[in-house]
C-alpha cells in the first residue's frame, strides 16, 4: 500500500525535470498494465488518473469493450512509461482506487477472491488474522466488510476481498483455511474457476 | 419387468403406485416387517392400490414375510429401504441376495452405494444381474445416467446443489433475514425438514450422493476396476450449514452473491461446504431445488436441475433405471 496522498507531488527520484508530454524522463521505461474496469461510465478515467498523478507518461489505451471478461467487467491494457519508483507508485495507486489490476509489469494479480469468515472473528482478533493473510507469499487484502449484529458476544461474519497471484488462488484460500481453523472461524470459499 | 420393492416408504409406495404406466409389474413388496407376494408367476403382480391402502392403515403391506419377498421371482429388485451407513445394511443384503440370484438391483438407497461401492462391484461383475441407483443422487434429475452417457473418463468433476432441505434454509435466511434457527422450525412445520435434520443440515446426505459420484467417476474411468480408487464418507471433507450466521448471508448479498451448500465430485476428491455463489448464478437454485452441474473434457459444462426429493420424482428415476435394463 502506497502512503501517497492524492494530489501530493510525485517525489522526484534524480533531478531531472517532470516528464512533460512526449518526453523521455531519464531512467524510465514502457510499461504495459492490464486492468480490468466495471462497466460504469467514469470507470476509465478514474483508471487512467493514477497515471498522470504519479509521474507516469501515458502512452497508449486499448479498450475492449466488446470483450468482456468472465466477471463482466471490461479489459483494458495501458501502456505507459515511469521510472520503476513511480511505476511501482502507480501501481499501489490503482489498488488505492479499487481499480483491479490483472498484469502490472512481470507480477500478476490475475485472480480477486472473495470469501466469508465468520466465528468470534473479534475475540480472536481480527486485525491480527488479516495481518496474517497478507503476511502469507501470494496473497493481499483490498477490502473487508465486517458484521457484527450481536456485538463482541456472539459470532460475527467478515467478507474479504483478496488479490492474487495468478495460479495461486488455492495457495491463498489455504493460507486463510489454516489461520482460521487455528482460531476456530469458518471460511465460505467462492467456487474458485468457476464462474456459474 | 417384473419387480420387487424392498422398502415402503414415500419412495417404495410411489414405485408401487407407478410402475404400471412404465409398463412393468409389481410381484411383491417389503416393508421392514411384513411383505405381500403376487399368486402365480402369470399374474399381473399385487394390487398397487390396496397394499398402499393397507400401509397408511395398518402399517403392513401383506400377510407375507419380508423374506418371502426376497425369494419371490422377479427380474428386479427396488431397494429403497432407509440409507444406513458404516455395513450399510439391511440394504446391501438385499442387494447382495439379488445379485446372487443373477437379478437386476435398482437402488435408491445411499448406504451401499456410498458405503461399500467396490462389494458391490465384485458382486456385479459375478452376477447376471446389473445394478442401477440413479435414484440415490438429486431425486428425479438424470445425474448417474448423464455422467454414464458422457462417459466417466470424459468427465472432470460433478459438483451441485444436493440436498433440498439445507438449500431451502439458506435461501430463507437470505432472503427474510432471519437466522437459522427461526428459519429451521419453519422448514419442520412445512415439513420440509425432518424432526431430526442433523443428516441434511450438516451435509451427511449431499456428502454421500457426492461420493456416490466420485465413486462411479472413479470406477468408470479406471481401465481396470481393481485399480479404482473407493470412496466412503469416510473419504469427504463436510462441512454443514448449521452455524452459519444471517450476518454472512447479508454481507454475501450486499456483494452480489449468496451461500449454497455445495458438494463437489472428482475422480479423486469430494468436498461438501458452504460456498460463496453469485447470487443470480446457475448454482444458486431456490427453495428445495437442486442442480447438478457436470465439467466435461470435450462437451463443456452441462446443467441440470429439478426436484431433488419426493416420492413420485425419485420413483421416476427408479423406473427410469428399470427401462435402462435390458
Amino acid at each position: 500500500m502506497s502512503d501517497r496522498r492524492d494530489g501530493a507531488p510525485a517525489e522526484p527520484t534524480d533531478d531531472a525535470d517532470p516528464a512533460v508530454d512526449g518526453g523521455h524522463e531519464p531512467g524510465s521505461s514502457t510499461h504495459t498494465v492490464r486492468l480490468e474496469l466495471d462497466d460504469e461510465p467514469g470507470q476509465l478515467l478514474a483508471a487512467l488518473q493514477p497515471i498522470a498523478s504519479n509521474g507516469g507518461n501515458l502512452l497508449s489505451i486499448y479498450h475492449e469493450r466488446g470483450n468482456k471478461t468472465p466477471r463482466g467487467r471490461i479489459p483494458v491494457e495501458v501502456d505507459f512509461e515511469a521510472t520503476p519508483d513511480h511505476f511501482d507508485a502507480i501501481v499501489d495507486a490503482f489498488h488505492d482506487e479499487g481499480v483491479t489490476v490483472i498484469q502490472a509489469g512481470t507480477e500478476r494479480y490475475a485472480e480477486e477472491l472473495t470469501l466469508l469468515l465468520y466465528g468470534h472473528l473479534i475475540d480472536t482478533d481480527l486485525s491480527d488474522t488479516l495481518s496474517r493473510i497478507e503476511a502469507s507469499a501470494s496473497t493481499s487484502v483490498a477490502d473487508v466488510s465486517l458484521a457484527a449484529p450481536r456485538g463482541t458476544e456472539d459470532a460475527s461474519s467478515a467478507r474479504l476481498r483478496l488479490e492474487a497471484r495468478a495460479g495461486e488462488t488455492a495457495t491463498a484460500l489455504d493460507a486463510v483455511r489454516d489461520i482460521a481453523a487455528e482460531k476456530g472461524l469458518r471460511v465460505v470459499a467462492p467456487l474458485v474457476g468457476v464462474e456459474a | 419387468m417384473r419387480l420387487a420393492v424392498v422398502g415402503a416408504g414415500a419412495v417404495g409406495r410411489s414405485v408401487v403406485e407407478l410402475a404400471g404406466e412404465h409398463g412393468h409389474d409389481v410381484v411383491a413388496v417389503a416393508d421392514s416387517s411384513s411383505g405381500v407376494v403376487a399368486d402365480g408367476a402369470d399374474s399381473d403382480g399385487v394390487d398397487a392400490e390396496a397394499v398402499v391402502t393397507r400401509k397408511a392403515e395398518a402399517d403392513i403391506v401383506g400377510d407375507d414375510d419380508p423374506a418371502d419377498v426376497l425369494a419371490a421371482d422377479y427380474d428386479v429388485l427396488v431397494e429403497a429401504t432407509p440409507t444406513t451407513l458404516g455395513d450399510a445394511e439391511p440394504g446391501f443384503s438385499h442387494v447382495r441376495t439379488a445379485l446372487e440370484r443373477d437379478r437386476h438391483v435398482v437402488s435408491a438407497n445411499k448406504g451401499p452405494v456410498a458405503e461399500r461401492y467396490g462389494d458391490l462391484q465384485a458382486l456385479v461383475a459375478d452376477s447376471a444381474g446389473d445394478l442401477r441407483f440413479e435414484a440415490t443422487v438429486g431425486g428425479a434429475i438424470p445425474a448417474v445416467s448423464t455422467v454414464e452417457d458422457i462417459e466417466p473418463s470424459h468427465v472432470t468433476a460433478v459438483r451441485g446443489v444436493l440436498n433440498g432441505t439445507a438449500n431451502f434454509i439458506l435461501t430463507r435466511m437470505a432472503a427474510e433475514g432471519l437466522d437459522y434457527d427461526h428459519v429451521l422450525a419453519e422448514a419442520q412445520d412445512l415439513g420440509v425438514a425432518e424432526a431430526d435434520p442433523s443428516f441434511d443440515v450438516e451435509g451427511t446426505d449431499a456428502a454421500l450422493k457426492c461420493v456416490i459420484l466420485a465413486n462411479v467417476l472413479s470406477f468408470g474411468g479406471a481401465d481396470d476396476p481393481a485399480d479404482a480408487r473407493e470412496f466412503t464418507l469416510a473419504d469427504a471433507s463436510v462441512e454443514g450449514i448449521r452455524d452459519v450466521p444471517g450476518s454472512a448471508l447479508r454481507l454475501a448479498a450486499e456483494d452480489g452473491r449468496t451461500v449454497r451448500l455445495i458438494g463437489e465430485a472428482t475422480g479423486e476428491t469430494v468436498r461438501v461446504a458452504p460456498r460463496l455463489v453469485p447470487e443470480n448464478g446457475t448454482l444458486a437454485v431456490s427453495g428445495t431445488q437442486n442442480i447438478v452441474q457436470i465439467e466435461t473434457t470435450h462437451a463443456g459444462r452441462l446443467n441440470i436441475s429439478g426436484r431433488g426429493a419426493g416420492g413420485p420424482e425419485t420413483a421416476s428415476a427408479i423406473l427410469g433405471d428399470v427401462g435402462r435394463l435390458g
